[in-house]
């Protein structure tokens, strides 16, 4: 009896990481990523937020007696613990519970990216377009390094991204966030419908 | 000039929404439980494939409704958190009392957001899930993570003419 208890919890044991390391769903992962707000409050009086790490690196590094980086960036080293960790977290998350199979996309979506040459699902990034020896393509320099500067300079320019205004600002009913948010919204649209198939086609 | 006459703080504070509100000083080992803190999150995002280009170019087509689903129940969540903790005084774990700072509006959430927006869409990632991808393995996002450190920068430099 003990033997066959063992083989059942064994089972369960193997089922449970078979289930993590599918795709979580998003009434999963959302209520996780939202409870980040109260966490990051709890512990320490922190308000959620993940584009400032990117100020605090160019106060730590390149400050350039730019007022804008000159603040004591050592108070808020806990900022960059948090973004460590996230970087860490990829790791864990893909060494330990990496999905086997490729990313199940919208039809639509995967007819459309095939007419660009965008055919491999196994990155999280479109290997197709984004890698290193496409970072010397004109198109992959457009996603590359010009797609990331926009990322940090309007986030800045905006006082905040995704976690700061969408999630931390909404949260706490702050219209300008709301502004930031739609304004968020609608160049993202206006983006992926209206100028990257352009660039995709270069 | 003005800013030299600011407080530390207050020139922390500009534009930020992640503040420090926090006035005790630890050592430097406290910061340990925001790097837990940021591990299990990282594992959220790439588990619910959030730090997909590919889920990121569905939600601008409206193509799926899994980012809308994450999005719209981390702000429930939010939401209600933020309501408990002022309704209750919830405090710290150090006995500090919350503190809240409202947001002021400026032209930069418009323009700024637009500019993110369209970044957004282009590398599929805003800058929590460039760390995310990085540690993931897609080593090529560090140059899109140092190049948006690169916008931030140069976004300090012109901030006087952009505001």
């Amino acid at each position: 009896m003990d033997v066959a208890l063992l083989y059942h919890s064994e089972i369960d044991h193997i089922n449970m990481v078979e289930f993590l390391k599918q795709p979580w769903p998003w009434y999963v992962a959302g209520p996780l990523i939202g409870l980040t707000v109260p966490a990051l409050l709890i512990l320490g009086n922190k308000s959620f937020g993940i584009s400032s790490s990117l100020r605090h690196i160019c106060a730590s590094c390149i400050p350039a007696n730019i007022p804008f980086f000159k603040y004591d960036w050592k108070k808020e080293a806990w900022n960059l613990f948090f973004v460590f960790g996230i970087l860490l977290g990829g790791a864990i998350a893909m060494g330990l519970l990496s999905n086997p199979n490729p990313m199940e996309v919208n039809t639509k979506l995967a007819t459309e990216l095939a007419g660009y040459g965008i055919t491999n699902y196994d990155n999280l990034i479109p290997a197709d377009v984004m890698s290193w020896p496409s970072l010397f393509t004109f198109r992959g320099f457009i996603l590359i390094v010009i797609g990331g500067f926009l990322v940090g300079f309007g986030t800045r320019y905006a006082g905040g991204c995704t976690s700061g205004h969408a999630i931390m600002g909404l949260s706490n009913l702050q219209w300008p966030s709301l502004v930031a948010t739609i304004c968020f919204m609608i160049g993202g649209f206006a983006m992926a419908n209206l100028i990257l198939p352009h660039i995709l086609s270069l | 000039m003005q800013q030299n006459k600011n407080t530390d703080f207050e020139t922390r504070s500009l534009d930020a929404m992640c503040i420090n509100e926090s006035h005790l000083q630890h050592k430097w080992y406290h910061n340990i439980k925001y790097l837990i803190v940021g591990v299990l999150f990282g594992i959220v995002f790439v588990k619910s494939e959030v730090v997909s280009w590919f889920r990121i170019q569905e939600m601008f087509r409206l193509q799926s409704f899994h980012m809308y689903g994450i999005i719209g129940s981390a702000i429930a969540i939010g939401i209600i958190s933020v309501w408990l903790i002022k309704k209750f005084n919830i405090k710290t774990i150090y006995g500090e009392t919350i503190e809240f700072h409202p947001k002021t509006f400026n032209r930069g959430q418009i323009f700024g957001g637009l500019i993110f927006g369209m970044g957004w869409a282009i590398t599929g990632a805003c800058p929590g899930p460039l760390f995310a991808q990085i540690g993931t393995g897609a080593t090529v996002t560090a140059v899109t993570l140092l190049s948006a450190i690169a916008g931030t920068w140069v976004y300090g430099l012109l901030r006087e003419r952009l505001h």
